[in-house]
This record gives structure tokens, sequence and C-alpha cells, in this order.
């Protein structure tokens, strides 16, 4: 933290940085987009604008138990069954198949990659494959993912730790760089690229999380809080076309604590189990595939339990024995540490009690579902020399860590294509002033200023969201007048926010942004569930005036573009293209 | 879940250019008070990923579950070594589990 905070804009100072390519946000897909343009050019100038430290940064911060896409070509698999799979588990599509089936041809590479960097991955006694815990997601211990990751972006690229990116610059039409500022240094960071890669992670925060009132718990979720979609932000306010946001991913998680399920459900055979001892999934949903449903119905599936008055809802894991009840700690040790503290801290023996599960709150990541920017082959979106990556890039779900580092080779290697083709960028410098000025004017409103703090801010915004956009608390269902009304109050909270935030230091700065984006985000998320007239997800995406699910009119992708001059959002369709048979 | 500092304990990473849960934590939340002991603001914004706990050199910082979510008592104490992980985890009823293993197949 400086000492001394800036107390006027001309106290300010700019730190100009020029590069080749631009990765903003150096997590999963971030690290391996750096390793590959290392790879194909090591001549290649590339910077990472990273908000945290890139040791221990986004969704991979506390680690992981499993990678969730590892193809067995062994037994015959191929990158067209992961996409039939990952088709089927958004209810048989709309899905890009096209983007889908690319990335599935990369992904083994970099689990492979993954474990001669030094991950440990679990092997089956017979020691010749990975141990499966499903049917594509292995067993791994690990804790140190994002390190590894890390070690690698670093030998890769020059990393800007602490710096949080909040605007794009432009070049006309072209994408020329981001900009942000140091929340450790207080200066304004503006780096010029000849292409840009934006792997920013996913949005949470958006709706609330049900542990947020009345806990010392404000950010317990499933998704890394820190990232909130300003990846997604910074686009959109460029006229950047955004694909399937109405698509948003709910999990059932352990209760209270946001805690894995499947880890225990899939890994080892635990069933859900509502109040009245009833195995659900097997009974109430065995035509959709009982313990095998898709994700959504999964996630959905207790919380339907909880609303017809069979809650509380459970996975039963009271059949382990003690070594693979300490197998199962394990994993969790791995990926989400405090959860066995949890059960510690709540006397929980799983050997011996269920484990309570219930819906999480929605969150917008690409990674797991279509939400993000509509992209081409090459991952470049729909501003020029912009590419996305990972959590970020639409329309493409089930990616998961393998998923995303391939992405972030495959917009590395458009990237590249693109700067050989296309050359410097020139910038108009009256954009960085302007945009220097918004991001540091919530510190200066000075002392007697009666304004408002990010939280405040926040926790409306989250409370709006949660109740008239779909949230936990409304099990997930929003109507027409529901969203129109949140959308209204959306416009009210862009107005008051830009008029009265105020931020006492840097990290306060760093919040009043956050809520910038995540208000952005929230309008477009809202515009998508309106333009989805019936219900495809429930859960991820029901909408209570239209219960069913209308293949004539809505087999497609919903589409959102903001007009950067009107502030007018467009929502259009784009057909849905069967490519995998 | 915030993390709760052993303020007898912690040193402020004396000497070093940062201290080390500052460095660390995903959310920028830990930091230094004036007496150069380190604390997590806001405290209710932590996301318990233990990155901190795990980082600091002298097992100052103790992640807990908030009273309203989980009882009072229980613990869980990582220690890093090159390679290998080993946390210690007690309930409330007082029963102490121990969990060894590789988190890293180099041993650079
Ligand atoms: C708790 C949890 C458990 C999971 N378990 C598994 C699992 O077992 N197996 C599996 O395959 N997948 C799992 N996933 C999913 C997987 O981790 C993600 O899909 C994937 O890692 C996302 O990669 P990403 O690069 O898109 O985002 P991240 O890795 O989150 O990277 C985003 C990066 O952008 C940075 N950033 C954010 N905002 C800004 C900004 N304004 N400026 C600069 N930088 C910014 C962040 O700090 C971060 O470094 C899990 C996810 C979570 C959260
Ligand atoms: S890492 Fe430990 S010793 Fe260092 S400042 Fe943080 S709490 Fe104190
Ligand atoms: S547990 Fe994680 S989020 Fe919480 S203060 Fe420590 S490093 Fe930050």
């Amino acid at each position: 933290m400086a000492k001394e905070l800036p107390k006027s804009l001309d106290q300010v100072e700019t730190k100009t940085v020029e590069c080749d390519l631009l990765i903003v946000g150096g997590g999963n897909a971030g690290c391996f987009a750096a390793y590959e343009a290392k790879q194909v050019n090591p001549d290649l100038n590339v910077v990472i604008m990273e908000k945290a430290n890139i040791k221990r940064s986004g969704a991979c911060a506390a680690g992981m138990d499993a990678l969730n896409t590892y193809i067995p070509t062994w037994d015959g698999k191929t990158p067209e069954d992961l996409v039939r799979w990952s088709r089927e588990q958004v209810g048989g599509g709309p899905i890009r198949e096209d983007l889908a089936l690319s990335n599935a041809q990369e992904l083994n590479q970099c689990v492979e990659e993954l474990e001669e960097w030094g991950l440990p991955i679990i092997y089956d006694e017979d020691e010749e494959h990975p141990h499966y815990r499903g049917s594509w997601d292995i067993s791994i211990h690990g804790e140190q993912l994002k390190p590894i990751m890390a070690e690698k972006a670093m030998d890769s690229a020059e990393v800007y730790n602490r710096i949080v990116a909040t605007a794009l610059i432009m070049d006309g039409e072209r994408c020329a760089g981001a900009m942000g500022f140091g929340v450790r240094d207080g200066k304004f960071y503006v780096f010029k690229a000849k292409a840009t890669i934006v792997s920013t992670g996913g949005a949470c925060g958006i709706y609330k999380s049900y542990t947020s009132d009345g806990t010392a718990s404000h950010h317990q979720t499933w998704m890394c809080p820190f990232n909130v979609g300003t990846g997604y932000a910074m686009g959109l306010r460029k006229g950047a076309e955004f694909t399937s946001m109405e698509q948003r991913w709910v999990a059932a998680r352990t209760k209270d604590y946001c805690g894995p399920v499947d880890t225990v459900s899939v890994g080892y055979k635990a069933k859900m189990m509502n109040a009245k001892g009833e195995y659900f999934l097997n009974e109430r949903y065995a035509h959709l595939g009982g313990d095998k449903a898709p994700r959504y119905i999964r996630a959905n599936a207790p919380m339907e339990e909880w609303r017809e008055g069979r809650g509380p809802t459970y996975v039963d894991s009271t059949h382990l024995d003690e070594e693979q009840c300490k197998n199962m700690l394990t994993d969790y040790l791995n990926e989400r540490p405090s959860f066995v503290l949890y059960l510690a801290a709540n006397g929980i023996d799983p050997t011996e009690q269920p484990v309570e599960v219930y819906g999480s709150d929605p969150y917008i990541v690409g990674g797991h579902t279509g939400s993000g920017y509509w992209v081409d082959m090459e991952r470049m979106t729909t501003v020029p020399g912009l590419f996305a990556a990972g959590e970020t890039a639409g329309g493409n779900p089930n990616k998961f860590v393998g998923g995303c580092a391939a992405e972030g080779k495959l917009a590395t290697r458009g990237a590249i294509k693109f700067i050989e083709a296309n050359g410097d960028v020139n910038i108009d410098e009256s954009q960085v002033e302007a945009e220097k000025a918004r991001v540091f004017k919530p510190l200066f409103r000075g002392k007697d200023f009666d304004g408002l703090t990010p939280e405040e801010i926040k926790e409306r915004l989250q409370r709006l969201m949660d109740e008239y956009a779909g949230g936990t608390s409304q099990f997930y269902r929003c109507n027409e007048e529901q969203l129109d009304y949140a959308l209204k109050h959306i416009k009210l909270l862009q107005e008051q926010s830009g008029e009265y935030i105020t931020a006492s230091d840097l990290h306060e700065l760093m919040h009043a942004h956050e809520v910038f984006d995540r208000i952005d985000v929230a309008e477009i998320v809202c515009h998508h569930l309106k333009g989805r007239k019936e219900t495809r997800w429930s859960g991820w995406q029901t909408r209570s005036d239209y219960p069913e699910r209308d293949d004539e009119n809505f087999n497609c992708f919903v589409e959102t573009r903001k007009n950067p001059e009107t502030g007018e959002i467009e929502v259009f369709t784009r057909p849905y293209e069967r490519i995998v048979d | 879940m915030p993390p709760k500092v052993d303020w007898e304990k912690c040193d402020g990473c004396k000497g070093k250019d940062e201290p080390l849960c500052e460095q660390i934590c995903p959310g920028n939340l830990m930091t230094l008070n004036e007496n150069n002991k380190a604390f997590c603001r806001p405290y209710r914004h932590c996301w318990d990923c233990m990155s901190c706990t795990k980082v600091c050199p002298v097992g100052a910082i103790e992640t807990r579950i908030p009273f309203q979510i989980g009882y009072h008592g229980a613990k869980l104490i990582p220690m890093m070594g090159t390679d290998t992980i080993t946390w210690t985890c007690q309930d409330i009823h007082g029963n102490v589990t121990r969990f060894r293993y590789k988190n890293r197949t180099d041993e650079d």
C-alpha cells in the first residue's frame, strides 16, 4: 500500500508500457496464453497485467482436486465424444461446437504439460493411466496448481502484479491495449499493445450469496469473489457482442459453506438425498439421467426439493469407510481447504452423517456455461485486436482447467496472426486522460462529500439481482416484470454510483471499480434473461412466465451488443450450428 | 471466513520488501496496521482460500469459520514443506486428524 495517497489528479503518475501482446488477467488461461507466446515466437514482447499476485490469483488460488476435462484416448475416446458430452450438459444445445471441438483437440497436451511442470496427477493402481473420478475428470493433488502455472508465465512474459484493469484502449475500431491503476503504488498504467487477450475470469458477486446476510462471510461463494466481470465490462463498453449471458452457472454446493459437491457425489458415488431419505435424482429425474443427469438438472434438483417442502437436502456420504473419507477430505484440502475446517467446526463426520447441500448463488462464467464474448475460431471478439480466453469467452461451456488452458493457447495463436497482419497501433491520448480522470474520481471527492461507499452500492445491486433476476432466494426464477424492475433500478444504480461513489484508499478504489463493472454486467445479464422467452436450463435459466422449452424459437444463441454512444442494448439471436453428429 | 492473526507471533515479515501475506492474498485483503502487524480488511471479504495461512513463515495466521456458520474451537493448520504439505485438523470434540501428501513432483 502506498503510504501517501495522491491528493489530486495531477499528482497521479502515469506509467506507459508498450508491448506486442498484452494479457489482461494472469489466471489459468492467461498463464497458458503467455507460455504459448514464448513457444511460438520467443522474440515477442509479452506483458501480463494482473490484479492480484499471479502466484495465487483467480479461480485456482486455493488449488484444485481434479482436472475436469482430459480425454482418455487409450479408451478410444475422441475430442468429438467430449463435444457430445458437453452438448448433453446443456440439454442438447445451443453450443458453439466449432469452438468446443478445437478446445478438445488441444486440451490433453495442456494437462500433460502441467504434469511435466510438477503437478501431481493421481494414477490408478496399475500406474498406467490417471485415475478418473467421472467420465472425463482426473484426480490431482493440485494444491500447487496456480504457483506451477505462474512460474511458467513468469518465464514467458513480464508480469505486472496488483494492476487493476479498468478499460480498453482503442485505435479507432481496433483494441490497442488496456489501462488500469496500481492498487499498491497508486499509479495510472497504460499498456499499449498490438493485440490484447482478456482472460480476467468470470463474474462473481453479481448476485447475492445467501450467507452474505447476517454472517461474517460476505464472500462465501464458489467462484473467486475477486473476479467481478471486469473483462466483460471493459468490452461491452466498447460495443463488443456477448452471447448466452442468461446461461448462468448455478451449482449444488455444500450448504452454508459453498463447498464442492461433485467431489463427493461423482468422485465417491454419494447420492443426493432429501429430508425423507429419498434419493431424488434417481427417483424423480430418472428419465433425464438420474445421477448422471446434465449439470443444470443436478444443480436445480435439490432446490426443487426445498421448494416443495422436502428439504433439507444432502449428499449421502455414510457409505464411505474411513480410508475413503480421508481421501475425500484430502481432495477437499486441495481445492477448498477450509471446507474441512467447516466440517470440523460443525462436528460432522461424513461417514456417520450426510453432508448438507443447497444451491449456490448464480455466476457468469464462460468456462462452465456458455456466457461471454462472442468469438471467432481465433478467439477474437467482435472488437478487432481483442481476444478472449477462459471464462471470458462464450458459447463453449465445460472448459474448466484443461479447456481454459487450451483456449489461452488458441487465443495467443490468433493474436500473433493478427499482429503479423495488422502491425502497430496509434493512440489518441485524449482517451488516456479521460480514463485516468474516471478511474481516480472516487478518491478525490473531498472529506466533506456526502457520498456512497462501494459496499453499499454492491449490496443494493446484489439484493436487486437476487430478488428480481432469479437469484437463490427466488429458486432462480424470474419473469418479464421482475426483469424490467431490475433494469429500471440498474439505471439508477449506474447514475448514482457514477455521481456519489467515494473511496478512502486505493483498496476501496478497487472496490469502486468492481461495483461499476458488476452493474454493467448485471444490465446485460437481465437483457439476456429477457431475451430468452422459454425455460431451457431450469436453475441456470428459469422463466416462470415461460416455463416450457421452445425449440422452435429458441434453439439458438441470445446475443447482446451495447451501443457505446447511446448506451442502448440491442438484443438479437444467432443460429445454432450442429457440427458434430 | 476471515483469518485471525496472532500478533504475538506476527513480526510484519521484518526485512522483507512486502509482507508475505500481503503479497499473496488474491483479494488484496491482508495488510499491516500502524504497529506492523497483519490484519484482514474488510474482515468479511475473505474467500477463505488459505493462501495467507499457508505462506506465513511464522505460523501466525489461523483461518477461522465465523461462529454464524461453525462452532468455536475447530482448527486447521497447514505446514508447507518443499514438495509436501501437512495439514492438522482438530474438530470441536477434540479429535485430531493429520493429512500429509506430495503437492509437487519436482524436487527443486
Ligand atoms: C473453487 C473452484 C474449484 C474448481 N474446481 C475445478 C476442478 O476441480 N477441475 C477443473 O477442471 N476446474 C475447476 N474449476 C474451474 C476452473 O478453475 C476455471 O474454469 C478456470 O481455472 C478459469 O480460468 P480463467 O483463466 O478463465 O480464470 P482465472 O484462473 O480465475 O483467472 C482470472 C485472472 O484474472 C485476474 N483478474 C481479474 N480481474 C482483473 C482485472 N480487472 N485486471 C487484471 N487482472 C484481473 C485474476 O486475478 C485472475 O488471475 C474450479 C473453479 C473454482 C472457483
Ligand atoms: S506473513 Fe505472517 S509474519 Fe508476515 S506479516 Fe503476515 S502474518 Fe505477519
Ligand atoms: S484466506 Fe485467502 S482471501 Fe482470505 S485473507 Fe487469506 S489469502 Fe486473502
